[in-house]
């Protein structure tokens, strides 16, 4: 569905069911180059079992007009303004690699409107390199191909999100390109690893955040590496909160590979 | 590969994974990802042949008032169905040379959906320029679909050129196991997931069947379902399911196995090509060979261009002689299966995997034979 968030045109995907105020909500953000569908199989799960589900192509990517986030502030703000402008609230956040810290900060903002936060493949400080930021920069299909073999634990994953003979990788290069081409005036690839890069805020965020959280990790995941998260998960349990952690057998992209595993992990948590 | 069973999973709405046998299974699964992967589509589905692949393109993407341009020289299977099976259901087909670009582009009506040709197509080997007709067809908010078989990824790749989607039978090249003998018969269709369907339909209100809510999937959008997949979504859950032309796991392992020595196979078709091409161009029966190979040939630049390892191995040539004479060149032919003679003077020839010396002697002794034959045919009208 279409809403207008901040005077701007913006698409959420519900799976397949329309929005029931009575219902939880469970926002699904999307990282880098990607925009809702990397989420369907796990929203269709959730809108036909008693959620509504708002997967939101970001500013800027696909179907949502506007400026894309330049960093992680930006991003949660957005969020903030998209409970707002749907008259959620409370919800949760699940977040995806970059889509995880915007997650991630937009709940230590938004406090208990938060009811859950999900963070898939992510780290912090999720710094990125400086010649693929370059690369990002230059020859973004270049990166977008560097970026997909360092997400996938396997080229040949068995058959996912889409369904039988799926080439996740093709996929995921398709998707690349289509949500580059969305914008002509931003590289959003660049614009979004420099957002990663640059945020520093993760560690003050996920002590101040008022709900549980889950990270789902890709136990060979190039891109986030489990080893990564450590500060996050260290921090939460020093400071009191109730963290889970599920590591599963795949890349970066844990909603292609494993998409029934990473959707129980969400279900399992949000009914707990 | 083995073909193995597997969990009737509840698939597209809620988990990953086979509903049922005919939408997907493991075994077709594999080799749909291994066709898109060597392709570098999104994916892909295998069909019972390659003719049902064509069909289930056609029926996922339009219904009657829809109107397709398509190549003139296609091969008659998918000639026939656009040109006379289709239009009992309302798709009509305007047919045009497949090298002139003015006529592709002066085909395109309001209602067409689709352009559609052949790599290299069957009659005359000429050169789809895919670039050029997928700039039309985009250019018309439509895609372009291609139909890969005789080429095989191994010589081209359509979607890196433009192409949206393509495919192919399976029988000739995909698969090692000759049609003639029973034993393989498919196809498959490959999405390269690049045609932006709900774009299209927001500018011209074409492709309501991919990017508007379809009442026969609980409203579902296919579109909003997947960016770059909502194709495949479509053909496999209504097309594919509903007409049930679909491919056994059986048949599926069979055509796993013969793409793994595809590269190899295709060389030696080539370099065959060559010798029997070679052959055939310097005889005195034989008045043309329509191969790229020769810079004769229309397409031979072309070809350079877009075929570089080669433009196949199914060609045709005319003789300088009578139609007797041809059947009785064709009938001659020991080790070529694959001959058939096609009009009055035409030969069309599919070069195998023989020793290429035995495949040029085996012409040449029929050449021979029809020489005699005219001879005789001579000698007897002069009696």
């Amino acid at each position: 569905m279409y809403l207008t968030v901040r005077n701007t045109r913006t698409y959420c995907y519900t799976g397949g069911k329309p929005f029931d105020p009575a219902q939880p909500t469970v926002v699904f953000i999307h990282g880098v180059v990607n925009d809702h569908s990397v989420w369907s199989l796990q929203c269709r799960y959730l809108a036909h079992h008693g959620y509504n589900v708002l997967a939101v192509d970001l500013p800027g990517h696909c179907r949502s007009a506007g400026d894309a986030p330049a960093s992680v502030e930006e991003g949660a703000d957005f969020i903030a303004a998209l409970l707002d402008a749907v008259g959620v609230q409370r919800a949760a956040l699940v977040g995806h690699s970059w889509g995880s810290l915007i997650a991630l900060e937009a709940a230590a903002r938004l406090q208990e409107r938060v009811s859950h936060l999900v963070l898939v493949g992510t780290a912090f400080p999720m710094k990125v390199s400086q010649t693929l930021l370059d690369t990002a920069l230059n020859d973004p299909h270049q990166a977008l191909t560097l970026v997909n073999v360092f997400s996938r634990s396997t080229l040949a994953p068995p058959p996912s999100v889409l369904g039988a003979g799926t080439w996740v990788f093709g996929a995921s290069m398709a998707l690349g390109r289509r949500v580059l081409a969305s914008n002509a005036s931003v590289n959003v690839l660049h614009r979004g690893f420099m957002a990663c890069d640059r945020y520093t805020h993760g560690e003050v965020a996920i002590q101040a955040i008022t709900c549980p959280v889950l990270l789902v990790l890709g136990a060979q995941d190039q891109m986030t590496h489990p080893k990564a998260a450590h500060s996050l998960v260290a921090t939460a349990r020093a400071s009191g909160k109730t963290v889970q952690v599920v590591q599963l057998p795949v890349g970066h992209n844990h909603m292609a590979e494993a998409p029934d595993a990473t959707l129980f992990a969400i279900r399992d948590f949000l009914q707990a | 590969m083995p073909g193995y069973a597997d969990p009737g999973f509840d698939t597209l709405s809620l988990h990953a994974g086979h509903a049922h046998r005919r939408v997907g299974n493991a075994t077709t699964a594999a080799l749909e990802q291994r066709v898109a992967a060597l392709e570098g589509g999104i994916g892909a589905i295998a069909t019972a042949s390659g003719q049902a692949a064509l069909h289930l393109s056609i029926a996922t993407l339009m219904g009657a008032g829809s109107h397709i341009v398509a190549s003139a020289a296609l091969h008659s299977g998918s000639h026939h169905l656009l040109h006379a099976t289709l239009r009992r259901f309302g798709i009509d087909t305007t047919f045009v040379p497949p090298g002139d670009r003015d006529a592709w582009r002066a085909a395109i009506q309001p209602n067409t959906k689709l352009l559609f040709g052949e790599t290299v197509s069957t009659l005359g080997m000429e050169v789809l320029d895919i670039p050029t007709v997928a700039g039309i067809a985009h250019a018309a908010g439509v895609p372009l679909l291609v139909d890969s078989t005789l080429t095989s990824p191994w010589l081209v790749q359509p979607l890196a050129l433009g192409a949206d989607m393509l495919y192919h039978s399976a029988t000739p090249f995909l698969s090692e196991h000759c049609s003639e003998h029973g034993s393989v018969e498919g196809g498959v269709v490959v999405d390269g997931g690049s045609f932006d369907w709900a774009h299209a339909y927001d500018a011209s209100g074409k492709f309501a069947e991919l990017a508007a809510p379809c009442d026969g999937f609980d409203g579902m959008n296919f579109s909003e379902e997947s960016t770059v997949g909502a194709f495949l979504l479509r053909a496999r859950q209504e097309g594919l399911n509903g007409f049930g032309a679909s491919m056994s796991p059986h048949t599926a392992g069979q055509i796993l196995q013969g793409i793994e020595t595809l590269g190899l196979r295709m060389a030696r078709h080539l370099s065959n090509t060559e010798a029997v091409v070679q052959c055939l161009a310097s005889h005195p029966l034989i008045s043309r060979v329509s191969h790229p190979l020769l810079e004769s040939h229309p397409s031979h630049a072309l070809a350079r261009t877009l075929l570089p390892k080669g433009a196949g191995s199914v060609f045709s040539f005319d003789l300088k002689g009578s139609r007797k004479q041809c059947a009785v060149l064709v009938e001659s032919l020991k080790l070529f299966t694959h001959a058939a003679h096609t009009t009055q003077s035409t030969i069309r020839l599919s070069v195998g995997l023989e020793d290429p010396a035995d495949l040029v002697d085996d012409l040449q002794q029929a050449l021979k034979t029809a020489e005699k034959a005219a001879e005789k045919a001579a000698e007897k009208a002069g009696a």
